[in-house]
């Protein structure tokens, strides 16, 4: 079943052409890496999925339909975590920021909501710092805090802009994993420039830069060359480039 | 001082003193955590625009005051808004131009020249009864914002992006902050004057912000301190007879300080 059907999609930013003729479907329980040059329009397309530019020419709809109606059905975790570390806030109540406004108490947070709020840090390991401040965390717990923040709505679309940018080798392995694990019951879009990391966990793979070009990684992962057990990251780019080569 | 007391004016000093510090607290917690303290900066000096207004037409100088300064949030709100990038510049603009009406239009009065100082540098002495109504609704104004969009506006100050996936009206709170900065930022006039009233929306909260780990946490420290703060200046002004502005600001300032070398010592240690 598909999730995310875009057709004919193109974008402009100050009569620049961003994004050209994409279309793209996403399936449910995909696992689907973005990559592709900066400025090339991965941000402008998740911006569009995610419904906070609107589509002018061709379509996008999200579960059948336009993105702005399914926004709670899908969790979002930007790209830099990094900022305002200095914010007086704890863990729990950053990732109680995720619930959306229905149901929501006079004032205050609902006891449902603070254990929703638990569960979710439960499920990315980081139960035990909920009452710490966020500034206080390292990177990649922080990016793991922004995760459950997304996974607080229960969204059914998992979408991560370079989840890894700047965190440390051992919590980006961590991170791919935990997205591994989620990815067993929702469809995760990960924007990345790590390319090493996605060979190992998409099952597809597009490239963006205004156009796009669309890679099935299925039986990819075997083929590794068995000498250096990973792909030179240039020449990986450069086979993505290419129209359908592999 | 404490036959002072039974002064009325220094009564109406002490409570003015108290609902502006509780004021601020909350407010100024807002401003810093949001990087709008040039802003703040920009409004009180805006708002002398509306006092010369007010003096000249023979308003009330609080409602003269209070309307330009909420007119200058809200072009500030629709700029920063629009241009981002270019706010320092506007807000500089508004700044200097807002000074510029405010003593033109005070020079225009005839046979007015007394208060000038007393708004550059505060007359906490010179409060009214009416002052402390208008005081006093307005901290009741912002408790009840706080109490019942309490996450809303952590949610718009922490992440605005991520506030406005989750369909909050960015703008409308981002707006409201501002609004309310401008009418905090009038009464504090009142208090530390319009040139000194970043200290008194900065230097608590900043000691605050090092001691809490929640917004409200901070809010309620600020206004603490904030509170001690002017009651000790107040003190001091009246004891060695000095402007009471300047005596508040300075002895925040020297609690700063002590604040931090004290933490610096028990880091080291």
């Amino acid at each position: 079943m598909s999730v995310i059907e875009i057709k004919n999609l193109s974008f402009s930013y100050h009569k620049q052409k961003i994004l050209e003729n994409i279309n793209l479907t996403v399936n449910e329980k995909d696992f689907l890496a973005i990559i592709g040059p900066n400025g090339g329009g991965k941000s402008t397309l998740l911006k569009l999925i995610l419904g906070i530019n609107s589509v002018k020419n061709g379509s996008i709809h999200t579960f059948g339909e336009v993105p702005k109606k399914n926004l709670s059905k899908i969790g979002y975790v930007p790209q830099n975590t990094n900022v305002n570390t200095d914010f007086p806030i704890k863990v729990i109540e950053v990732v109680l920021m995720g619930h959306i406004g229905t149901k929501q108490p006079l004032f205050g947070y609902a006891k449902e909501e603070t254990m929703c709020a638990m569960g979710a840090l439960t499920e990315v390991g980081m139960e035990e710092f909920a009452h710490v401040k966020i500034g206080e965390l390292s990177g990649g717990q922080r990016q793991r805090v922004m995760i459950a923040r997304a996974l607080c709505a229960h969204p059914q679309i998992l979408i991560l802009d370079e989840p890894t940018s700047s965190i440390d080798l051992d919590g980006q392995k961590r991170i791919y994993e935990l997205l591994k694990e989620l990815n067993n019951y929702i469809t995760i879009i990960v924007v990345s420039h790590d390319i090493s990391v996605i060979m190992q966990y998409a099952n597809t793979v597009v490239h963006i830069n205004k156009k796009l070009t669309y890679h099935d990684m299925s039986g990819e992962h075997e083929k590794r060359p068995n000498e250096c057990k990973h792909f030179c990251e240039v020449e990986l780019f450069n086979k993505f480039r290419e129209e359908r080569s592999c | 001082m404490l036959e002072a007391l039974s002064f009325p004016f220094i009564q109406n000093a002490l409570i003015a003193g108290l609902l502006v510090s509780m004021a601020s607290g909350i407010i100024g917690s807002l401003i810093v955590v949001n990087r709008m303290v040039f802003l703040a900066g920009g409004i009180a000096h805006t708002a002398y625009g509306g006092i010369g207004i007010a003096v000249f037409l023979g308003l009330p100088i609080f409602l003269g005051a209070s309307l330009f300064a909420v007119a200058a949030a809200l072009i500030i709100s629709l700029i920063t808004l629009k241009h981002r990038e270019r706010m320092d510049t506007f807000i500089g603009l508004m700044w200097a131009i807002g000074m510029a009406v405010g003593v033109v239009l005070i020079d225009l009065t005839p046979g007015y020249n007394a208060d000038f100082m007393s708004y550059l540098f505060g007359s906490i002495l010179a409060v009214s009864q009416s002052d402390l109504y208008f005081m006093a609704g307005l901290l009741a104004i912002i408790i009840f914002i706080m109490t019942f969009w309490y996450r809303d506006i952590l949610a718009v100050s922490y992440d605005s992006e991520y506030a406005n996936l989750r369909g909050i009206n960015v703008k409308f709170f981002y707006t409201l902050i501002l609004v309310l900065s401008a009418l905090t930022v009038v009464v504090a006039i009142k208090v530390v004057g319009l040139i000194l009233v970043i200290a008194l929306l900065s230097i608590p909260v900043y000691i605050a912000e090092k001691l809490s780990n929640t917004l409200y946490m901070m809010m309620i420290l600020s206004a603490l301190f904030s509170s001690i703060f002017t009651f000790i200046g107040l003190w001091v002004s009246y004891e060695y007879d000095i402007a009471s502005g300047a005596s508040i600001i300075l002895i925040s300032a020297a609690s700063l300080f002590l604040f931090l070398g004290f933490n610096r010592f028990m880091l080291k240690s």
